[in-house]
């Protein structure tokens, strides 16, 4: 027998005015706007794009004003958005090597050609709370001098003197149609351009542990990273009426390449090994987390051994990367389980009436 | 949907120009568009970027970005194309409208009023941020020190 049991409407309604309420917050302090989310909040607006897998500044930053802040909740608000979009189809992969960068530093070369450029960063700050925040002020001015020229890519350094790995090779026919998860399910294991996509969509605190777990022993993969750039690349498009390509936009992106220590297998003499990182918007502690967890992934491709770490365990790293698939699980528990529980419940009692009765019997 | 134009070399950059143009700069240079019929609506949809493994290799699905895309035909039969990143309909529509008239007799003086105006702004805007990070760039002193400085 199955019984519906329907209510609770009115209750529903009113939860949803009181979060409604509780957003605004109090009435007499300003309503924030979009745009200052978008521009002001700029590193969350990322975040929310990169996870949600869809580049709309605008719409990260209306899913966060909704979300009331909660980053994952305002993923999920993309990621069902994205749902209800007809895709009108690929880009031309776009090429990093072009960017317009803000910010590109090697940590393995000090003289690098282009140079070290810092960008808008949070390294060498002190990490004091600045107070001066707290009260507003004139817009601040970044001070100009030479523009930046072409930045050329640290691993091509390495390449000329062919002590780094070659990028694997690849099979043009897979090229035209990358997989991709959105369309079919994940099939394990999964080739690395579907653990990338995974990866760069994939939650930024749960790569952080995986990465910082590898550093610390768990599948250790000995990274520097060899180059971190950050800058806008533009999207060409091919237009299928006309058959051009046109660079319809621009996506500001973070790349991060890790050089790792490799000391050489039975068929490979030693040289230094790739990790890679991709993601959208500016965001690099997840590039570099990305391409620590890329590298350690690739431990079969590259003959090392599997020393049973997480990070190096596909299954574990692909099928809990998700936050939405994880905090939909997770979450739902939280929902009326009624029926299930007393099942359970019933259980459990028949049970123990048995053992007391087996336990009386015995006396 | 067939254009028969004839191919212009220069339409990619067209497009592209009208494309990343600024919604509202667009519609300063260019605020009165002539009669035309939609061939395609402005609709909103998504378009896939696509990154490549180690920066240089095979691709992979990065994420996607919003697009919107539209086809119009001017009275005199010239047919128009844009897709634009983000979902700004009219942005899409005067994108379109203005392609179609870069095909047409017009196409010297809307070179002028308004694709030299946006290519001009989008110079300005790159080279700005190029000259802010160039401002970042680290400039190394060495200090010699021990016994055999000289």
């Amino acid at each position: 027998m199955y019984v519906a049991v329907k209510g609770g409407e009115r209750a529903i309604d009113n939860a949803h005015a009181f979060l409604a309420e509780a957003r605004r917050g109090d009435p007499s302090v300003p309503e924030l706007t979009v745009p200052q989310i978008r521009e002001q909040m700029a590193l969350a607006v990322a975040r929310v794009m990169a996870e949600g897998s869809l580049y709309d500044a605008d719409l990260a930053a209306l899913a966060i004003k909704q979300a009331r802040g909660d980053l994952i909740e305002a993923i999920f608000l993309i990621r069902a958005y994205r749902t209800t979009l007809p895709r009108f189809g690929s880009s031309h992969p776009v090429d990093t090597g072009a960017m317009a960068a803000i910010r590109r530093v090697s940590a393995t070369f000090k003289d690098v050609p282009g140079g070290q450029v810092l960008g808008p960063t949070f390294d060498y700050t002190h990490r004091l709370l600045d107070f001066a925040l707290t009260a507003e002020g004139a817009a601040p001015q970044a001070p100009k001098s030479d523009a930046l020229g072409p930045m050329p890519r640290v691993s091509e350094h390495l390449d000329r003197e062919g002590v780094i790995e070659p990028e694997p090779a690849h099979d043009p026919a897979i090229d035209a149609h990358p997989p991709d998860l959105t369309r079919e399910p994940m099939e394990l294991p999964a080739a690395r351009a579907l653990r990338l996509q995974a990866l760069a969509r994939g939650d930024e605190g749960f790569l952080l542990g995986l990465a910082y777990s590898s550093q610390r022993g768990y599948g250790r993969t000995h990274p520097f990273v060899g180059e971190l750039r950050i800058g806008e690349v533009w999207v060409e498009v091919e237009i299928p009426e006309l058959g051009l390509s046109v660079a319809i936009g621009a996506v500001t992106l973070t790349e991060c390449e890790t050089v790792n220590q490799f000391t050489g297998s039975k068929t490979q003499p030693a040289q230094f090994t790739r990790g890679y990182g991709l993601v959208m918007g500016q965001s690099e502690r997840k590039a570099i987390a990305m391409s620590l967890v890329d590298r350690a992934l690739r431990w079969a491709e590259l003959g090392e051994e599997d020393t049973g770490a997480p990070v190096q365990d596909q299954e574990f790293v692909l099928m809990h990367a998700d936050n939405i698939l994880a905090t939909g699980f997770l979450e739902h528990i939280k929902l009326p389980h009624y029926v299930d529980f007393q099942s359970e419940l019933e259980l459990v009692r028949r049970l123990r009436v048995a053992a007391m009765d087996a336990e009386e019997a015995a006396e | 949907m067939t254009d028969m134009s004839t191919p212009q070399p220069d339409r990619p950059r067209t497009m592209g120009l009208l494309a990343r143009a600024e919604p509202r700069r667009l519609a300063e240079l260019a605020p009165d568009l002539p009669a035309h019929s939609l061939l395609r609506a402005p609709e909103i949809g998504a378009v896939m970027v696509q990154g490549r493994q180690g920066g240089t290799s095979a691709p992979f699905n990065l994420g996607e970005m919003t697009v919107t895309r539209c086809s119009v035909r001017l009275d005199c039969g010239t047919v128009g194309h844009a897709w634009v990143q983000g979902r700004d309909k009219d942005h899409a529509r005067r994108a379109a409208v203005l392609d179609a008239l870069m095909q047409t007799d017009r196409a010297p003086m809307l070179a002028a009023m308004v694709l030299a105006p946006l290519a001009d702004d989008e110079a300005a805007r790159r080279e700005e941020q190029a000259r802010k990070a160039g401002a970042t760039r680290v400039e190394f002193f060495t200090m010699v020190r021990g016994e055999d400085a000289r």
